[in-house]
């Protein structure tokens, strides 16, 4: 399993972390976990990653949005998926349709919770695949 | 809010209409929480149709309408604005000032009357009283505003805070369906513990979104009698001794002698709930949790001592706010609905108290309730939100 890619999951909440955790394990990924923007900077400057899976909301409202900036202005920049569970409340509907709002969120795609875990693993392989 | 009134004068003799204009050209009126004094910009109708032609194209705020119109009569005028549902403020000026005419006048719609001949001081104090209820009606308005604003964020937080669980619940589930942790049961049995940890969550903020609705909307039946303070906090302790037993925390009472209060034995139980569970919870591994109940013949002091995890003064200014909860990796795996504290809050202010906290940041927090011996407001609950302006003295509403 050493050449398998690893995923950093980076969310406030426990449970949605360890059941990516999971659920990634037993599709053959290394998974990092990170409970919110700073631990997920450690990690990527120490040990780094392949991927991040990040969550919108995190203890500061734009905690999702900065660490996407901050992974896509380290150099290589590396594939992340935002998850979001917020479309409802507030109205916002996100799409990485256009590489406009890609280049403005900073990230490559875009999964609504409850995430299916089929698709992510697709999508997993599909951005890792486009950056080789 | 504006600072210019606009007014529109509709009487068929002209030099009525412009007595008001120039009674009103340089008159102000200074109103109790309006920055700036009130202007007014004065137009002239001569007709009914006129008058409503110029209301449609631009509606006054006051509209000084004579009884009597050639035309469409006053009363015509003021039926066409109740049917519009128009919120111009009438004030009918009538020559024969009977009774009869003002009553119909106002039955239908008018805000306010003056009988010709009026001096220009008799309209003035008319216009001022007219100025001021629109000034209150534009504060309610805004008022009512803001309150559907708040009620509006407090569904989107509530709908996320139990949305959260909810899924946390589902996420798991799917993972025990489809078997896909592998074939260690350990795991499937924390997946059942975190569930259970979840919905026990859930099930707390849906109480305690009871309690402070219950408590705001002044509803719940109060029961007031003399209870042991000391006695209610021995007991919220027992409730939480298997938790504290299981996370190694001593939890210490010291109450010097008996601590009666006029109050609501369920009142005072949630208080102490709220506080000690928060010890418990905020508490380190092996911590202690140190509770007091001093009373004396004004008051009941509670303090809840813990060598908990600690909050900085920012964290803690914001601590009694409804939904607030200080997220940061200490306290991610702390369940909590973000309503305790404030609940906490709006009941120790039924009872002229309040609750205040001491914190720093890796020691500790002390909190101190002190609720006054005096007899408890009754009824409504003094966590209601302040009524809105009341409507101006002449009972119009």
């Amino acid at each position: 399993m050493s050449d398998a890619a690893t995923v950093l999951v980076v969310d406030d909440d426990p449970d949605f972390v360890e059941q990516m955790r999971l659920q990634l394990t037993a599709a053959g990924f290394n998974v990092e976990t990170a409970g919110g923007e700073r631990e997920a900077r450690r990690i990527l400057d120490s040990r780094g990653a392949d991927l991040a899976l990040v969550d919108l909301m995190m203890e500061h409202a734009d905690g999702g949005f900065a660490l996407c900036h901050y992974i896509k202005n380290r150099k290589p920049p590396i594939p992340v998926i935002l998850v979001t569970g917020v479309t409802h409340e507030t109205g916002l509907e996100f799409d990485a349709a256009t590489s406009e709002e890609r280049s403005w969120v900073k990230a490559d795609v875009f999964l609504a919770k409850p995430v299916r875990v089929e698709q992510l693993v697709r999508e997993i392989h599909r951005l890792l695949k486009e950056q080789s | 809010m504006t600072d210019t009134m606009r007014v529109l004068v509709a009487d068929d003799e002209p030099g009525m209409r412009s007595g008001v204009v120039r009674a009103l050209r340089d008159f102000t009126v200074s109103l109790p929480d309006v920055e700036e004094a009130v202007r007014f910009e004065v137009r002239e109708a001569g007709t009914g149709e006129d008058a409503i032609s110029q209301i449609a194209a631009q509606p006054p705020d006051i509209l000084l309408l004579d009884y009597k119109l050639p035309g469409i009569s006053g009363l015509d005028v003021l039926d066409r604005l109740a049917a519009a549902r128009s919120d111009v403020l009438v004030i009918m000026i009538t020559a024969y000032a009977s009774l009869e005419t003002a009553v119909s006048a106002i039955k239908r719609g008018a805000y306010d009357f003056l009988a010709k001949p009026f001096t220009p001081e008799e309209l003035k104090i008319t216009i001022r009283k007219a100025a001021g209820r629109l000034i209150l009606a534009q504060q309610a308005r805004k008022l009512a505003q803001e309150k559907r604003q708040v009620r509006f964020q407090i569904i989107s937080v509530l709908a996320h805070e139990l949305k959260a669980p909810l899924a946390a619940v589902e996420g798991y589930l799917r993972i025990m369906k489809d078997r896909a942790a592998g074939n260690d049961p350990a795991v499937y049995d924390r997946m059942i513990a975190r569930s259970l940890l979840r919905t026990e969550g859930m099930r707390k903020l849906i109480i305690d979104l009871l309690d402070m609705t219950r408590i705001e909307s002044g509803q719940k039946p109060r029961e007031l009698t003399t209870v042991d303070v000391c006695e209610v906090a021995k007991a919220a302790i027992e409730t939480m001794m298997p938790e504290a037993i299981d996370r190694k925390v001593a939890v210490n009472i010291e109450t010097p002698g008996p601590a009666p209060l006029t109050a609501d034995r369920g009142e005072i139980e949630i208080i102490l709930n709220n506080l000690v569970s928060n010890a418990v919870k905020y508490n380190r591994d092996g911590g202690r949790v140190d509770v007091a109940v001093r009373g004396t013949p004004e008051a009941v002091a509670i303090t809840v001592a813990d060598t908990g995890i600690g909050m900085t003064a920012e964290e803690a200014g914001r601590l009694f706010q409804d939904f607030v909860r200080i997220k940061n990796e200490k306290t991610r795996n702390i369940l909590g609905s973000g309503l305790g504290l404030a609940i906490v809050k709006k009941l120790a202010a039924l009872y002229g108290g309040d609750v205040t906290v001491r914190s720093e940041p890796g020691v500790g927090s002390t909190f101190t309730v002190v609720l006054k011996t005096a007899a408890p407001a009754s009824g409504q609950g003094a966590g209601t939100a302040a009524p809105l302006a009341p409507p101006a003295g002449e009972g119009a509403a």
